[in-house]
């Protein structure tokens, strides 16, 4: 792997800090069309205070990047860092088609400006492939910028030069330095974006290698990164308590006791607005360390009423939707040719199963936190607030400041900060508003922390339910019917995120006989997105299921699966987000090859096969497994064959992919979240587990860099991994996993 | 509220606090050390995992009027000066790092392993490293990455040999 730039990443950062204050630098003089913001060039006067080397002059080729004289360039990265690695990976398209070489490379996190940088944040596996274009032009306008000063001052034309390793070339081998033509290139003429042409692959020399993620010293020596390492002058610490029944109301707590106790500073109830992404009803405790108000919390006694709260019930859900199975939803989702007709046909097998999956919790590793200060304007000024945010959406923050404060755009600065785990979870705004109303009330900066009991208690669920499936096989043994009656949840009549079961769902598109159809739950209990929302439980249901009905058929599931998909054809010609069974039957092929399919497994071992097709990724997965008399599972080696189109940051892609799967089996496993009477009966890690190091299977990872153009990668890798080691258990044991967890079929790892 | 000295990164500090805070809270916001995490408060993620004489211990578990007097070492105690650590410098080659929230945790109970077992095989490494949650799944770079600290670390110990002789 490529060796790091040690020092440069430590000043970078050091003032990180600094700089993302630093927004009366910035100008923007051109916005064009299509997403694309060209900020033009603003060369600074003299270097900024922060510049360690006062002679060194800056020089701001887009909003993007900024080069200066010593040769350093600097690339903002705009979007939210939670681990899936595109604070390195977007920087290295921006150096690519610049010219750059990544030692002189340090990427600092922008500002939080949609109006210079475009749309900000990250989430559903989307940044890559709705940036890739934005992030090329960048890199490929301020290359051609460069290249008209190169031209000014080696008198020569401008076809005869081209940029790499951070210089402009002459093709007689003549060449002037990146820091050398900076100033200059910053004046020249931004270039029409439509006018930009883009490096040919192979002629890459970033893209498609290893690069070590630019935070990673910061990260291994401990310097602040996350939102929870927030500091700021005469900050206060902060917890809040809401009603563990989702949605309760506070009518009074001990507060004097609480506000006795050692290092309290003050406790207040909180009255919400009843928006759970918002504000619910809470006490807040606020002192002088996080353990102060830790320590009172749990000393709380709290009168609530818990009268319109939630009173879901996760047994019942089950009882009710157990009732359900072999029948149909009152919701059709699609009716394609006549299932009854070919179940009905005597000379194929039938098939009925019922599968469950429950909820679970995000568990990010860094509790949810946010630091807020809010400044009471002076005589004739307005009031002002200052956001330090771990948070995939920090432009979310300015709704509720707006509709719960009062506070216009103008009067909010937001720092987004890098993200401890997310996979979904931040994308609400409630701990926000939490840690804004408890700033106001103190009038002083306040860092509210969440225990991980409040984390656990009240995620935003990844979303439980139920699938009952019929399929049948033809004397062929082919499938020729496919139907599914999803059972799912639903809040004041909307479909919570990830229950819902699409028309286009793997095999439906493949076969002529097709039904599916939907009943939903009402809840109370939250649910957000969560890796690959749907795709992650849906997937084990269908391939799974498959596997049943290849088994039942006495089938070969490779050969069965790749006869499904069918011939190679793309069902939306052009649309990468639609499947296309030529890249599917590819990724099925070669996982199935790199894992030895067919070979001899000894007894009590076996493989199974899985493929899924969501985010515009085709992804296919092989899970070794070896189950013994006690049913303790070992998941020796999971095989991945992947086709997410060129690869940007190859060990980036390949951590997603590892810890994709990692954290598949470990939901798989033994995670679950039940609720009684609406509350959630988890709190900590010593009831809600974690796969831990021993029980990490080897990944083997292959990639089909195809042409195609390149698509995200932080969940599709997730979704197969249930199947693949559900069949792989049954070729084991012949027992088929319907349910999830694993530890609710008795098996432990 | 009690006075107590502890000595951390080999740097002395006077602290008013009450006795029962845990060290992880003294270290993040009395001493600003942030480098160190909370995760879960119970001892069972290995987020802030510190050592105390050398041994790794969670420090959200550990009452700061207990290491009173003791040697206290931090993630950001653990380079010395501007010279990495071996499992740090392995840590940023292999990009063991995905969000990187438990990755200090995780490097501190590394290297109270290699501190007591230079040469660790993988069983070495899941006995020292199970009590370390990743969420994000970085397993495998993980014990890869303490393989590689660990030749890295015998180098230096080659060559520091070598220097004597000579």
């Amino acid at each position: 792997m490529r060796q790091i730039d040690l020092i440069s990443s430590v000043k970078a950062a050091a003032t990180n800090r600094l700089r993302m204050d630093r927004r009366s630098f910035f100008k923007i003089t051109g916005v064009a069309g299509g997403g694309l913001i060209l900020a033009s060039v603003l060369p600074m006067a003299r270097a900024a205070a922060e510049d360690v080397d006062s002679l060194v002059v800056s020089s701001e080729l887009n909003a993007f990047i900024k080069v200066s004289s010593d040769g350093k360039i600097t690339i903002y990265f705009a979007n939210a860092e939670m681990g899936q690695g595109i604070k390195t990976a977007l920087p290295m398209v921006v150096a690519e088609e610049l010219g750059a070489s990544w030692k002189d490379v340090e990427v600092l996190q922008s500002p939080v400006d949609e109006v210079r940088f475009g749309r900000q944040g990250a989430g559903g596996s989307t940044t890559i492939p709705r940036t890739w274009d934005q992030m090329r032009r960048m890199g490929a306008s301020a290359r051609e910028m460069f290249i008209s000063a190169g031209a000014l001052v080696m008198e020569v034309s401008r076809d005869e030069l081209k940029t790499a390793d951070s210089k402009v070339t002459h093709r007689s081998g003549r060449y002037m330095t990146f820091g050398q033509l900076a100033t200059l290139a910053a004046k020249q003429e931004v270039p029409d974006p439509d006018t930009l042409t883009f490096k040919d692959r192979e002629d890459y020399t970033i893209i498609g290698t290893s690069v070590s993620g630019v935070d990673n010293l910061a990260i291994t020596t401990g310097l602040a990164l996350f939102g929870i390492d927030t500091r700021v002058p005469d900050m206060l610490y902060a917890a809040y308590q809401k009603c563990p029944a989702i949605g309760g109301k506070v009518i009074g707590a001990n507060l004097g006791e609480i506000k006795a106790m050692p290092g309290v500073v003050d406790a207040f109830l909180v009255k919400g607005n009843d928006n759970v992404r918002e504000l619910l009803d809470g006490i807040a405790i606020v002192g002088t360390t996080t353990y102060a108000v830790f320590n009172a919390k749990r000393k709380l006694k709290i009168n609530w009423d818990e009268s319109h709260a939630s009173k879901d019930s996760w047994t019942q859900m089950v009882s009710r939707a157990k009732r359900l199975a072999g029948t149909r939803g009152p919701d059709v989702i699609i009716d394609k040719g006549n299932v009854e007709e070919v179940f009905a046909d005597s000379d194929n097998t039938t098939l009925e199963a019922f599968y469950e999956y429950p909820f679970v919790a995000h568990l990010c590793m860094e509790p949810m936190n946010c630091t807020a200060h809010y400044r009471k304007g002076g005589a004739g000024e307005k009031d002002t607030l200052e956001l330090w945010i771990p948070t995939q959406a920090p432009a979310g923050a300015f709704a509720p400041a707006k509709s719960m404060f009062g506070l216009e755009p103008d009067q909010v600065t937001v720092h987004q900060m890098r993200l401890g785990g997310s996979f979904g979870r931040r994308t609400s705004s409630e701990y926000i508003c939490e840690a804004i109303e408890i700033s106001k009330r103190m009038g002083t900066p306040v860092k509210l922390t969440w225990t991980r009991e409040d984390d656990i208690q009240h995620d935003f669920f990844r979303v439980g339910g139920f699938q009952s499936v019929k399929g049948a096989v033809n004397s062929q043994g082919r499938l020729v019917a496919f139907e599914d009656h999803f059972v799912g949840m639903q809040t004041k009549g909307k479909p919570v995120s990830g229950s819902g079961f699409r028309a286009t769902e793997f095999p439906m598109q493949n076969i002529d006989n097709a039904y599916a159809s939907k009943t939903m739950f009402d809840i109370g209990t939250p649910c957000g997105p969560w890796r690959a929302p749907g795709s992650n439980t849906t997937a084990f249901v269908t391939q799974s299921f498959l596997n049943e009905m290849a088994h039942a058929a006495g089938r070969d599931y490779l050969e069965f699966l790749l006869e499904i998909v069918g011939e190679p054809r793309w069902f939306e010609q052009g649309n990468t987000w639609s499947l296309n069974t030529g890249r599917a039957a590819d990724v099925i092929r070669l996982a199935a090859k790199k894992a030895g399919w067919g070979r001899e497994m000894p007894s009590g071992s076996g493989l199974g096969l899985a493929f899924y097709f969501c985010h515009a990724a085709h992804i296919a997965e092989v899970a070794e497994v070896s189950v013994d008399a006690n049913k303790k599972l070992t998941v020796h080696n999971v095989t991945v064959a992947v086709d997410v189109g060129p690869i940007i940051n190859m060990s980036g892609a390949m951590s997603q992919v590892e810890g994709a799967v990692i954290d598949g089996l470990s939901t798989m496993m033994a995670q679950k979240i039940t609720m009684e009477n609406g509350r959630i009966e988890q709190s900590n890690f010593h009831n809600y587990v974690v796969l831990r190091i021993p029980d990490a299977p080897n990944v083997d990872i292959h990639f089909i860099q195809s042409d195609y153009s390149p698509t995200g990668l932080g969940e599709p890798a997730l979704p197969p991994l249930a199947p693949a080691v559900g069949n792989a258990i049954f070729a084991a044991t012949g027992h088929r996993v319907r349910k999830m967890p694993l530890t609710e079929e008795g098996f432990t790892i | 509220m009690s006075k107590y000295k502890i000595n951390v990164n080999g740097a002395d500090h006077e602290i008013d606090v009450e006795a029962d805070m845990p060290l992880l809270w003294v270290l993040r916001d009395v001493l600003g050390l942030i480098g160190t995490k909370f995760g879960c408060g119970i001892a069972q993620c290995g987020a802030c995992t510190v050592h105390v004489n050398d041994l790794p211990m969670r420090s959200c578990s550990v009452r700061v009027a207990d290491v009173v007097g003791q040697s206290i070492r931090t993630i950001e105690g653990l380079a010395e000066g501007t010279r990495l650590h071996p499992l740090q410098t392995a840590w940023i080659e292999m990009d063991v790092a995905q969000c990187g929230y438990c990755q200090p945790g995780q490097i501190m109970s590394a290297a109270a392993l290699l501190k007591r077992n230079p040469n660790p095989t993988d069983a070495d490494i899941d006995g020292a490293m199970v009590g370390n949650y990743c969420r994000c799944g970085t397993y495998n770079r993980v014990r890869a990455a303490i393989h590689g600290a660990a030749k890295l670390l015998n180098a230096q110990w080659v060559n520091a040999a070598e220097e004597v002789k000579a």
